[in-house]
């Protein structure tokens, strides 16, 4: 398996004082098929632990993720969020202005998305989301009772978010599965140049080519969320050349995350039947089901920093320039945390869950994400008494993202 | 350990729920803790969501950090009319200065 030149030479690096060693490849087949007992060896290990295949930092624990996460100041972003450090190595693609940005100059990127994300603006969108959901939904219905099953990962999943999402940036119709694809490559690239990335970047020209073009004003339906980027750009709070960078951040991350979202969700609630019974039994838990099933089974499972300055934290220094990966998915099952962190429950309230990440560079298109679980998970309640696995689900390994291959299930009709 | 930082929550047409926090948590943090649903904060603090949202009694509005433009912008988001001494709960952190701070809960947070 072949590696940058730079995580080579980190790899070399001697175990600093003081930190655990904890021998996982957190980006192997193995690892990401089934994370949860290497997650609680990290967390058991201690706060902060090395990972000597990368040569990296790392933490598992809800307290320091959160702070990590938190003291963006200290704990960069502009240095890349995956494993490749941008100030020894080129990006795999053109830096993200805002995920991959530090203040000021992602303050005034986050903020042009922050308020076309905004509840006020999803409530706006709220009506055309529920018919849509309630149009897949029924389709999904009469499917499942010809078949007898049926895979909610291609079916519904896969389906759903490249719709409603895709529309309310006003995209065309044409060749949203090249969403997917894009999505796929871009949380792969989060990861080392291993297999997945590069087997994922075999498609990147054409893939790239049609993003970009995709992210012309001319391409966006006006009004849209993609055009309201431009409107931003009219406004002088950005420039016309940023613009197209932003459209492609809402294209990378709006939908390959909420497709996992829904698939993991609906994962769980099948696994867990008794949670489902109570979801049936009153489908305006949905949304709460939605946000346990984020906390439980987390859709982006993990993001790096680079340290800018030397880092005290838990008792010892992380030297500056430092990689350090935070597992977000780990965090979230953190039993100093969560009280019964393995046990999935619709009722739980897992506020301030990692999930979104926290601080400055938190999911900002959460509203979205939420509106979109609450209205699956709601139609499904209503129109489903028991859901229940018809075959063993299939994983589609990413780098970064829990993805489902397949999820194929019974539907009994309420 | 320093002291806790006490302080009230008025729910609408509801009795007083007198809470205790920690120096440096935000009132949103202690309140969804300690299983209060008239905050709901389901951004987990960031500043998000808009539904942390309370109306700040006026002998304390002076008392609090001044608005930063995201918080601005988030309090045009919320569910329940926009006061005056409408904050977002998840921005207002504890100190010794806001022993006894008290706010008025809205009627929705969503």
């Amino acid at each position: 398996m072949s590696t940058s030149p730079s995580s080579q030479a980190a790899a070399d690096t001697m175990a600093p004082d003081g930190v655990p060693v904890v021998d996982v490849d957190p980006f192997s087949d193995a690892f990401l098929t089934d994370p949860y007992a290497d997650h609680e060896r990290m967390r058991e290990a201690g706060p902060i632990v090395w990972i000597p295949r990368y040569g990296i930092y790392a933490s598992a624990r809800y307290q320091e993720v959160r702070a990590i996460l938190n003291d963006h100041a200290t704990y960069i972003s502009s240095a890349g969020v995956g494993l490749a450090d941008f100030n020894k190595e080129t990006p795999f693609r053109p830096k993200s202005l805002i995920l991959e940005a530090d203040p000021p100059d992602h303050t005034r990127a986050r903020s042009v998305l922050a308020r076309i994300l905004s509840p006020k603006t999803v409530m706006q969108v709220r009506a055309t989301f529920a018919a849509e959901a309630e149009t897949l939904l029924d389709r999904v219905m009469q499917k499942a009772a010809a078949q007898g099953s049926v895979d909610v990962i291609k079916d519904l999943a896969e389906v759903y978010p490249l719709k409603v999402f895709p529309d309310a940036v006003g995209l065309e119709a044409e060749g949203r599965e090249m969403l997917l694809l894009y999505g796929n490559m871009i949380f792969n690239a989060f990861g080392p140049r291993n297999e997945l990335l590069m087997k994922a970047a075999e498609k990147v020209k054409p893939l790239t080519q049609w993003i970009m073009d995709h992210c012309r004003r001319e391409m966006l339906a006006p009004g849209g969320f993609g055009d309201m980027i431009y409107q931003a750009a009219e406004a002088g709070e950005i420039s016309f050349d940023e613009a197209p960078l932003l459209v492609r951040s809402f294209l990378s991350a709006g939908v390959d995350t909420t497709v996992n979202g829904i698939g993991n969700a609906l994962l769980c609630l099948a696994q867990h039947p008794e949670q489902y019974a109570r979801l049936h039994a009153d489908p305006s838990l949905a949304r709460a089901a939605f946000e346990e099933a984020l906390r439980y089974e987390s859709a982006v499972q993990t993001f790096f920093r680079t340290t800018s300055i030397d880092a005290p934290i838990a008792g010892i220094t992380i030297p500056a320039g430092s990689k350090v990966l935070t597992f977000l998915a780990a965090a979230n099952r953190d039993p100093r945390h969560w009280p019964d962190p393995d046990r999935f429950d619709i009722e739980r309230r897992p506020t301030g869950h990692m999930a979104f990440g926290s601080g400055i560079h938190g999911c900002v298109g959460q509203v979205v994400a939420r509106l979109e679980g609450e209205l699956i998970l709601g139609g499904i309640a209503r129109r489903v008494k028991r859901l229940s696995l018809a075959g063993e689900p299939t994983r589609r390994l990413n780098n970064t993202l829990r993805a489902l291959g397949a999820l194929q299930l019974q539907l009994e009709p309420a | 350990m320093t002291k806790p930082i006490s302080f009230t929550l008025i729910p609408p047409g509801g009795d007083a729920i007198d809470l205790q926090g920690q120096e440096g948590h935000s009132v949103m943090q202690t309140a969804v803790a300690q299983g209060i649903t008239g905050i709901v904060g389901e951004c987990g603090g960031s500043a998000m969501c808009a539904t942390c949202h309370v109306y700040v009694d006026d002998a304390w509005r002076d008392k609090l950090a001044p608005l930063l433009a995201t918080e601005e912008e988030m309090l045009e988001c919320t569910s329940s009319e926009r006061r005056p001494e409408s904050r977002l709960s998840c921005q207002i952190r504890l100190t010794a200065a806001l022993d006894g701070l008290v706010l008025r809960l809205p009627e929705t947070q969503q």
